[in-house]
């Protein structure tokens, strides 16, 4: 039994036929899509590298199932950055070092920007390690990678305030 | 994971329907039940995703003070809505200290409620459970046996429940909503879970079709929010499940307890409503005295179903711990680490 599927990534509307309802979405995204920038590092929810944005949450991607997300707008690393500009966070994970192998660091990127739109660390390191304990990086970038986050989250907010 | 058939009705009644059909499951989040599907320990043959039912996703205050939660509704959303979390700040602390933001964000409150043990040998299809097998056999007795129950648990099963959200539900008197192919029905969530005994294959009373459709907190409930902690003992600082965990709600007036709300978790397969403890608390003064008395209570009957005695002292220290807590009052802001041990903030407890 084939099942449509209308679902937009990164902007772009797609309609996708799933032949089998065991698709995830990292696998959809990966296999289907050839967007392999999200990562599959445990396939169980457990690491967080295949960190992506459904509908503006961030979700592991690979506890979704494609079939369940009809309708829905998937945002991945691919789509963060404007043509040739970085996305604030992206921008902060290079000038704080916040990744050595760059394993993780897609899903610790589209993490932060998830976490940063749920708008409740207040620039908090403490409160920004927690936010991020769903990313695991086993080259131990976690000082970097929290220096970057807010670091680009205080640049968001003011680029907002100066913006109003 | 097996091939299975995707089904995803429109209205309650055709998912009622699918969902009576003999090897049925539904799917809202998938957090729980596509792990376990990927690892052989769950293998429907028919997927009923319930994600587009119209009518379960509401966060709403009743008339009479109460709240009613939908069973769609994510985790996050629900510790976020701000009437809820100020009502019910115990329940929302419990829901930021369990899993990762990612799963919180797909997680339902529903489906929080019916998650699967966590115990390895549950987890591990090679492995003797009588709660995936009927009759197989339990290999956690006599195995790594530091996590299991210390109340509750028969000879059959010694696996705890994992929720961080059941445990303050369960102190507050929540009451599961469900429907079922035989109409609809309501019972108290502290019963809703049922302990192993002879049959631990039965986890809840929920028959087959049967489906949350919400949670109803009482009124009388929110008169605690002044004083309302949860705490959670884990090996992890975060995105971890609790060794031992406590929800305490005071009613306190004059330095002296008008009522008290204890339960435990990750002491049995459910959430551990500690009744005697609160009868021992009404009329006391809030002092420590009173909550070691009140603790030792909470685990009274507490044996070591395995290598797990030390459950039985952390689950007393904790228990009065959060009393304590709970008496000093509900902070103004979520702590940076939800339910923690960790109680100072100027102390980094993250790598």
């Amino acid at each position: 039994m084939t099942l449509s599927l209308s679902i937009t990534v990164n902007g772009a509307p797609r309609q996708i036929a799933l032949d089998d309802p065991r698709t995830t979405l990292l696998d959809l995204l990966r296999e289907r899509m050839d967007l392999t920038g999200t990562k599959k590092g445990c396939d169980r929810g457990q690491c967080g590298a295949c960190t992506v944005l459904v509908d503006g949450q961030r979700m592991n991607a690979c506890l979704c199932l494609a079939a369940s997300l009809d309708g829905a707008e998937i945002t991945t690393i691919e789509g963060l950055a404007q043509g040739e500009t970085l996305h604030p966070v992206q921008e902060a994970f290079i000038v704080h070092d916040g990744f050595q192998c760059g394993f993780c660091t897609p899903g610790q990127i589209m993490s932060a920007v998830g976490l940063i739109a749920e708008g409740e660390t207040s620039g908090d390191p403490e409160r920004i390690r927690e936010g991020m304990s769903g990313n695991i990086c086993r080259c131990a970038a976690y000082g970097g990678i929290t220096a970057a986050v807010r670091d680009a989250q205080a640049r968001m907010a003011a680029s907002r305030e100066a913006a109003e | 994971m097996n091939r299975f058939d995707y089904l995803r009705p429109a209205t309650l009644d055709e998912a009622l329907a699918a969902g009576a059909r003999p090897g049925a499951m539904y799917l809202a989040g998938g957090t729980n039940l596509l792990d376990l599907m990927k690892i052989g320990v769950m293998a429907p043959g028919t997927v009923v995703d319930i994600t587009r039912l119209p009518g379960l996703t509401g966060i709403e205050p009743l008339e009479d003070g109460g709240y009613r939660i939908g069973a769609l509704v994510r985790n996050a959303a629900l510790a976020r809505d701000p009437g809820f979390a100020a009502a019910f700040p115990m329940v929302a602390e419990a829901l930021l200290s369990g899993a990762s933001g990612q799963i919180r964000n797909a997680a339902t409150v529903a489906g929080n409620l019916l998650q699967r043990t966590r115990c390895a040998y549950f987890a591990d299809p090679a492995s003797a459970c009588n709660r995936r097998e009927p009759g197989a056999g339990c290999d956690a007795r006599g195995g790594d046996s530091r996590g299991a129950a210390i109340l509750g648990w028969s000879e059959a099963c010694i696996a705890t429940n994992p929720s961080d959200l059941a445990v303050p539900l369960a102190a507050l008197d929540a009451v599961v909503e469900i429907a079922g192919p035989a109409g609809r029905r309501e019972m108290p969530l502290a019963e809703f879970h049922r302990l192993p005994g002879a049959t631990p294959e039965i986890e809840t009373d929920l028959v087959p079709g049967e489906m949350i459709t919400g949670i109803r907190l009482p009124a009388r409930s929110a008169a605690f929010q002044a004083n309302a902690r949860y705490l959670k003992l884990r090996e992890r600082t975060s995105f971890a499940f609790a060794l031992v965990s406590a929800a305490a709600a005071l009613e306190i007036t004059g330095g002296t307890i008008q009522a008290a709300r204890l339960a435990l978790g990750g002491v049995a397969a459910r959430p551990w409503r500690a009744h005697e403890a609160e009868a021992l608390l009404t009329g006391q003064p809030a002092s420590s005295d009173v909550f070691a008395r009140a603790a030792a209570a909470a685990v009274e009957g507490a044996r070591a179903a395995g290598e797990n005695a030390h459950k039985i002292d952390l689950a007393k220290r904790i228990a009065a711990r959060v009393l304590a807590q709970a008496a000093q009052g509900t902070p103004a802001r979520m702590p940076a680490l939800p339910a923690s041990v960790f109680a100072e903030p100027e102390v980094p407890a993250h790598a």
